[in-house]
């Protein structure tokens, strides 16, 4: 990496540019009333105040769980799509999504029905409210409350096939995928095999993926037939890493369920398009002794449910981490409550951030090289043979 | 039974930093020794990396 002074010197810049409105951005008289002592006296009624909490559909008061709540709601999915919000007057500027649900029947109607959490939906003489989790849940009627812990309420969840926060994201980085590809594939045919437009930026990157991770990972012969999903695996990745980056506030590879997806396609297609030495070398090692390959064989079948289970984790956790502490650095300025914590909160997100940048295109390099590799390893040819001179 | 599984955790987590620096250090070594194989030695680093890195994102979300 080039860190030439040049640069060096603008982020200095930069930073000593924007230190005197990070000052600014703490006044003395906050905004935020917090009281200060809190547990303490509260602590023998923790149970009564629970209680309350739920009765208000908890709204968290100290400062501690509101940054906490904030975080949650940040790494959470949502049913709507909040771009900031108003805390003093309770509005939130955003849109809402559609909900469907899959409960008696199709039931489809408007988040916005939901009131940020606030009221009970009603759709077809069915009643429904979101949780804390953001989780949709029945209620018995227009004035039905969660039962259960706060956190985990016992109600009856219907299946829930809304077009949530990430979905629509995903939609988004879909369309725009589909968009520059096909363009810039139609631009070799139109200008003779030169590419023109907006996907010539990408193009580099494909010639990478495909010299340096599919050809010397999977091999000349058969790399052709898994270059489609590795090119679409890269790109979806890096867009939706790149889109958790803005401040928009999305996080979707953050989502272990889209990593949980991504991470099932790779296992399906390694194990469908399998030749039958992988298979050999998982029930019957060849090459060592017969009590071995026994003992072998259960832990190479395990192997197959462990390589995408940690392509799962390893996406999700490195995003989801990311974004937490990134949410905690910016949560400085609330906790110091001067313009020590406003550069602070500044200097080391705005390290964070350009980390998280490389993070981003990391995460999803090596997730295609694994999948290549994978890849690779169901193609491998027999070669015991030759090994031997 | 909640200490213990956030010590082990712990442990698996500084075991996995010191695997990812002995990682780092001997790309270091190997690149200075080779600077024409810089390419290969970095993706087979970040392999490395990569592969300990998911056993301590498991031990975490495990504790």
């Amino acid at each position: 990496m080039v860190f030439s002074n040049k640069t060096f010197k603008f982020i200095i810049a930069a930073f000593l540019v924007c230190l005197s409105f990070t000052g600014f951005a703490n006044p003395t008289q906050d905004t935020i009333q917090t009281p200060t002592q809190t547990t303490a006296a509260t602590a023998h009624d923790a149970h009564g105040e629970e209680a309350a909490s739920h009765e208000t559909h908890g709204e968290p008061t100290d400062l501690k769980s509101k940054i906490e709540a904030y975080k949650m709601h940040h790494v959470l999915d949502a049913h709507d799509f909040t771009l900031f919000s108003d805390e003093a007057e309770g509005k939130h500027y955003g849109f809402p999504l559609p909900i469907i649900l899959w409960d008696n029947g199709l039931q489809i109607f408007s988040s916005s029905k939901f009131n940020h959490g606030e009221s009970v939906a009603e759709s077809n003489g069915n009643y429904y409210r979101i949780g804390h989790d953001e989780k949709i849940y029945k209620v018995d009627g227009p004035t039905g409350e969660l039962t259960g812990d706060h956190h985990h309420p016992t109600n009856v969840k219907p299946l829930d096939l809304s077009i949530t926060k990430s979905v629509l994201v995903m939609f988004v980085v879909a369309f725009i995928m589909v968009w520059v590809f096909t363009g810039l594939a139609k631009s070799y045919a139109k200008n003779g095999g030169i590419s023109a437009g907006f996907g010539r930026l990408f193009e580099p990157i494909v010639l990478y993926i495909r010299d340096e991770i599919a050809i010397p990972n999977i091999g000349e012969k058969h790399y052709k037939k898994y270059m489609s999903y590795l090119l679409t695996v890269f790109f979806f990745v890096w867009f939706l890493n790149i889109f958790g980056l803005t401040p928009l506030g999305i996080n979707v590879t953050g989502n272990i369920a889209v990593t949980a997806g991504l991470a099932i396609i790779t296992a399906l297609i390694t194990n469908f398009t399998a030749n039958k030495t992988y298979w050999g070398h998982i029930f019957w090692m060849p090459g060592v002794p017969t009590p071995m390959k026994i003992i072998l064989a259960p832990i190479e079948l395990l192997g197959v449910i462990i390589k995408p289970f940690s392509l799962m984790i390893r996406l999700y956790a490195n995003i989801f981490a990311g974004h937490v502490v990134l949410m905690s650095l910016i949560a400085l300025i609330f906790l110091f409550k001067s313009w020590i914590g406003g550069s602070l909160s500044f200097l080391l997100s705005f390290a964070l951030s350009t980390i998280e940048i490389l993070v981003a295109l990391l995460q999803a390099y090596i997730f295609t090289m694994l999948s290549a590799l994978y890849f690779g390893s169901a193609n491998e040819e027999h070669h015991h043979d030759e090994a031997h001179h | 039974m909640e200490i213990p599984r956030i010590i082990g955790a712990g442990l698996v987590v500084i075991g996995a930093g010191i695997g990812i620096g002995r990682i780092g250090g001997s790309a270091m070594d190997a690149i200075a020794r080779q600077p024409e194989a810089t390419g290969k030695i970095q993706t087979a680093m970040l392999i490395a990396a990569a592969l300990i890195e998911g056993i301590g994102f498991a031990a975490i979300f495990a504790s």
